[in-house]
């Protein structure tokens, strides 16, 4: 048995035998180079596996991101002014580069945000190197347009780049974030610098290593620090011409502030509590659709319920709900949970002591206000190195949506279940929200699919599916969950700006002065 | 405006007393969940301006604490005790070193 698990176990990254080299410390790129924090202070960078340090990690200042900013202003005229299909070579040579590293980024990537590497080798790390080929090959299509005002007049439209953007990616998908915000911003011909998320900032250097000859010198720049100090420097920075963000939502209120007081554009995305909603005919056949939407209900506790579009309140219609939910919790129940780095485990650690704490306070919470608990709400203690790791049970609580766990985001392996009569009820409750970034709809009538997913006020509606992030799809929210779609190329549209060339070819003069 | 609806531990007050010293004014916001971990951000006074969709909970220490109306009614008005605790702080939050603000339901 031993034997077994140590075949399917990657080794942890530094340790003999791992596809991850690590270093004792890590400084910021910029300028295409590895440069020092300029008050040379570091930090731990944590396993959530274990609760122990990985590495060290600069923990960068305002002048940090002055000095990425010098770096990306000197490159700018340059990347600007390089062809479409120029730009598309890097873009495509980025995303080879992902691939043939694969297992390195998903090692290094799982442990340091405690995700399973079971989802980074299948999901996170494909996608992102098809993220950078999406955009190196639909940058190769963008036209400009041309209007004949009259027949001496033509106003020639031109996609021009912004010139240098901020970027700020969050902690729960660390490299796919990344690639949604630099792919379309580099196509586009601008220069980023990008702030990592505290609690991951290693991993995004590791990719870093394997593109840093690939990007040219100041085209891409990562600097590493707190929120308050890094993440402010840079998004309320005069010298951006745009910044986008993704995390919670009141941050982004504040990083849009930000943006208002310097006239830029900027795009969020947010928060979510995506309804998850199951109608009576997903039972109408114990057949492989059945099984799909029983996966579907249990996706809550993909990526530890760390998604925004967490499907964390499922609505199942009353007529199915004690057949339905007693096959979701059997399947619940056989989720294994464990060494991230084991491929057989499907739910990892938590991403921070702060986050567990957390998850612990909503599940006492919603034992406060009456929700019956169905499984799981407590930590998961596993042995030897693991004992210090952040791991949490699968929960489920059943409810109504006006609990505080139906309302707000607890970002954890925590669902909160309901049943609904109707179609009208159950979408009343999907839209009784905050929010409106994800839902799921399941149902073997299309019609009533469709129905439903026009009605739903979210920007993404998986019918049928759940968790599917596909380039080419448009994914972002509406009401406070967000600006902007990722994920498409109308992207480059929030990464451009249009350039109007009015001539006129006429040499007569108007006749007004 | 709700007042008492927020309280602190004596931990919390000398942090944000410590933290008025070097950046002056402050105030707080209670973020929404997510990344940020629903906890409290501490800004400079100003920074984000409280608008009319905001509800004033109290004041701690000098600082006054917000929530969004909207987000406050669907978590069922509940009150809050500002507390810190171990570890950096996460998101955009002003923090005293190596802890964070974290907001409970106060007894």
């Amino acid at each position: 048995m031993a034997t077994t698990e140590q075949s399917t176990t990657f080794e942890a990254p530094g340790r003999s035998g791992s596809p991850v080299e690590v270093n004792e410390r890590y400084d910021n790129f910029i300028g295409g180079h590895w440069v020092a924090p300029i008050d040379g202070e570091y930090r731990d960078n944590l396993s959530p596996a274990t609760g122990q340090p990985i590495c060290e990690v600069a923990h960068s200042g305002a002048q940090d991101i002055e000095l990425a900013l010098d770096a990306a202003h000197a490159a700018k005229d340059a990347w600007g002014e390089t062809s479409t299909t120029e730009r598309s070579k890097v873009l495509n040579a980025v995303a080879d580069a992902i691939e043939e590293n694969l297992e390195m980024l998903a090692v290094a990537e799982s442990w340091e945000n405690g995700k399973p590497v079971r989802e980074t080798l299948a999901a996170d790390i494909p996608l992102a190197a098809d993220h950078f080929r999406y955009f190196a090959d639909v940058i190769r299509g963008e036209e400009g347009r041309i209007s004949e005002i009259d027949k001496d007049t033509v106003a020639y439209h031109f996609n021009e780049p912004l010139g240098v953007v901020g970027q700020i990616i969050p902690f729960n998908f660390p490299l796919l974030m990344a690639a949604w915000k630099i792919a379309p911003a580099l196509a586009a011909g601008n220069c980023t610098v990008v702030k990592p998320a505290s609690s991951t900032p290693w991993s995004i250097l590791k990719l870093a290593e394997v593109i840093e000859d690939i990007v040219p010198e100041g085209v891409l720049n990562i600097v590493n620090g707190p929120g308050a100090e890094t993440g402010k420097a840079l998004a309320s920075n005069k010298r951006i011409a745009k910044i986008a963000f993704t995390g919670e939502t009141v941050t982004g209120r504040l990083i849009m502030q930000y943006a208002a007081q310097n006239l830029i554009p900027s795009t969020t995305e947010l928060g979510g509590k995506s309804p998850n909603i199951f109608f009576d005919d997903v039972m109408s056949a114990d057949d492989e659709f059945l099984d799909k939407a029983v996966e579907g209900l249990v996706l809550y506790a993909f990526n530890k319920g760390e998604v925004c579009t967490c499907p964390s309140r499922a609505l199942i219609q009353e007529s199915i709900y004690d057949e339905f939910m007693e096959r979701c919790l059997g399947r619940i129940h056989a989720i294994k949970q464990g060494n991230p780095l084991d491929r057989t485990v499907a739910l990892g650690a938590q991403n921070s002591a702060s986050q567990l704490e957390k998850i612990e306070g909503y599940v006492q919470i919603g034992r406060d206000e009456g929700a019956q608990l169905l499984t799981g709400g407590q930590r998961n203690m596993l042995p030897g190195e693991l004992a210090g790791g952040y791991y949490y049970e699968p929960t489920v609580f059943k409810g109504t949506n006006d609990m505080r766990i139906f309302q707000e985001e607890i970002f954890g392996p925590v669902l909160a279940v309901t049943t609904f009569k109707d179609e009208a009820e159950a979408l009343r409750i999907a839209n009784d929200t905050l929010y409106g970034l994800g839902a799921g709809v399941w149902s073997r009538d299309g019609s009533r699919a469709f129905r439903m997913g026009r009605a739903i006020k979210a920007g993404r509606v998986w019918t049928n599916c759940y968790h599917l992030y596909p380039a080419h799809a448009a994914f972002g929210g509406y009401k406070v969950s967000g600006v902007g779609r990722e994920n498409h190329k109308m992207m480059l549209d929030h990464y451009s700006q249009t350039k109007c060339l009015l001539v006129s070819y006429d040499k007569k003069a108007m006749g007004f002065f | 405006m709700a007042q008492e609806s927020v309280t602190a531990t004596d931990a919390a007050v000398r942090a944000i007393e410590r933290l008025s010293v070097e950046h002056g004014p402050l105030a707080f916001f209670q973020s929404g969940g997510c990344c940020d971990g629903s906890l409290p951000i501490c800004l400079k006074d100003g920074e984000l301006p409280p608008g009319p969709g905001d509800t004033l909970l109290g004041v701690i220490a000098g600082a006054p604490f917000y929530v969004d109306s909207e987000q406050y009614r669907r978590w069922g008005r509940p009150s809050f005790l500002l507390d810190v605790r171990p570890g950096p702080a996460e998101g955009f939050s002003l923090s005293p070193p190596e802890e964070h603000f974290v907001t409970r339901p106060a007894e």
